[in-house]
């Protein structure tokens, strides 16, 4: 099975690259962009057929190394690969 | 006493660390492989500056995660002298051994300067042979010091004495001029509950002797000695 984190900055953390971005589009004319957030996205692949156990196991990928949820957020998904 | 200086895949300040050590001070140092588990007859052991593990994932993650700094935290945990420059700072503050978390500098930009510091206390292992208030001139060379802690710990931490060093400017006003990186509270070092884990952006390393335009650093690795003297 594929574990698709998706990670990006904590709400309420400043984002410099996401701010940066932010200046490039509306500089480049699409005014309409009113934020921007950065993150990373990760695939982890894992033998795990038991989706229960899997998400188990993502949880805590994510809290002992994946993410810092000091300054971070994230999301995952598990797709069958 | 008895000085290990830690060696990551991608550490870089630790030859310098190990040669001011060794050679300004006086001590005894070894470097110490990154997959040691063993750190008896160590008095401090310090985690230098670099790229460890080229900064993968976040800067200090794949680090904290090592046999060494394992054993690290055992050693803290008995009362062990931890010290962490720059990348060693966010290797402890990966490891939990430091609260909050460094991210990157505010502009996005790497700064690499020198930088004039407030020590905030002086009832600690790493800043005693300094006078609070007192104005160091130290370099810093980083892309990821900007520290965040949150605000019910931040206040914690300023109660217990925890707030060692903030940048300011060369009259000692904190200001967000004078802050380098966008660190909550100009944030520059801070240690542990128990106050022998320290933590610093600052390279004090790299202001150890004359030639090198200040010698400001020697305050803080000569009120370790103090400890032991």
């Amino acid at each position: 099975m594929l574990i698709k984190f998706f990670i990006k900055p904590r709400k309420g953390v400043l984002d410099p690259q996401g701010r940066a971005v932010t200046e490039n589009l509306r500089s480049l004319g699409f005014s309409d962009v009113k934020d921007v957030k950065v993150g990373k996205y990760i695939e982890v692949y894992v033998q795990q057929t038991d989706k229960e156990k899997a998400v188990e196991e993502a949880k805590q990928m994510a809290k002992k190394a994946l993410v810092n949820e000091i300054i971070e957020d994230y999301e995952f998904e598990i797709v069958e690969d | 006493m008895k000085f290990a200086v830690a060696v990551y895949p991608g550490s870089n300040c630790d030859y310098d660390t190990y040669r001011v050590l060794r050679d300004v001070l006086d001590q005894e140092v070894q470097l110490i492989d990154y997959r040691t588990t063993d750190l008896s007859g160590f008095d401090c052991v310090v985690l230098p500056g670099g790229f460890s593990f080229g900064d993968y994932l976040r800067p200090g993650t794949l680090a904290a995660h090592t046999p060494l700094t394992g054993t690290v935290k055992e050693f803290a945990d008995k009362g062990g002298l931890v010290i962490g420059i720059c990348n060693g700072f966010q290797i402890l503050t990966e490891a939990h051994l430091l609260p909050g978390a460094l991210m990157p500098n505010v502009h996005g930009k790497f700064v690499c300067r020198h930088q004039y510091l407030r020590v905030e206390n002086t009832d600690n292992p790493f800043t005693n042979q300094c006078e609070e208030g007192q104005i160091l001139k130290i370099p810093i060379a980083h892309h990821d010091g900007n520290y965040f802690v949150d605000d019910e710990t931040l206040t914690k931490m300023e109660e217990n004495g925890q707030i060692i060093l903030r940048y300011c400017d060369e009259y000692g006003n904190i200001t967000e001029e004078a802050n380098p990186n966008g660190s909550i509270k100009n944030i520059a070092g801070i240690t542990n509950e128990n106050k022998n884990v320290f933590g610093l952006m600052p390279h004090p390393e790299r202001a150890a002797e004359s030639i090198l335009g200040t010698e400001d650093g020697l305050y803080i690795l000569r009120s370790i000695l103090e400890i032991y003297s």
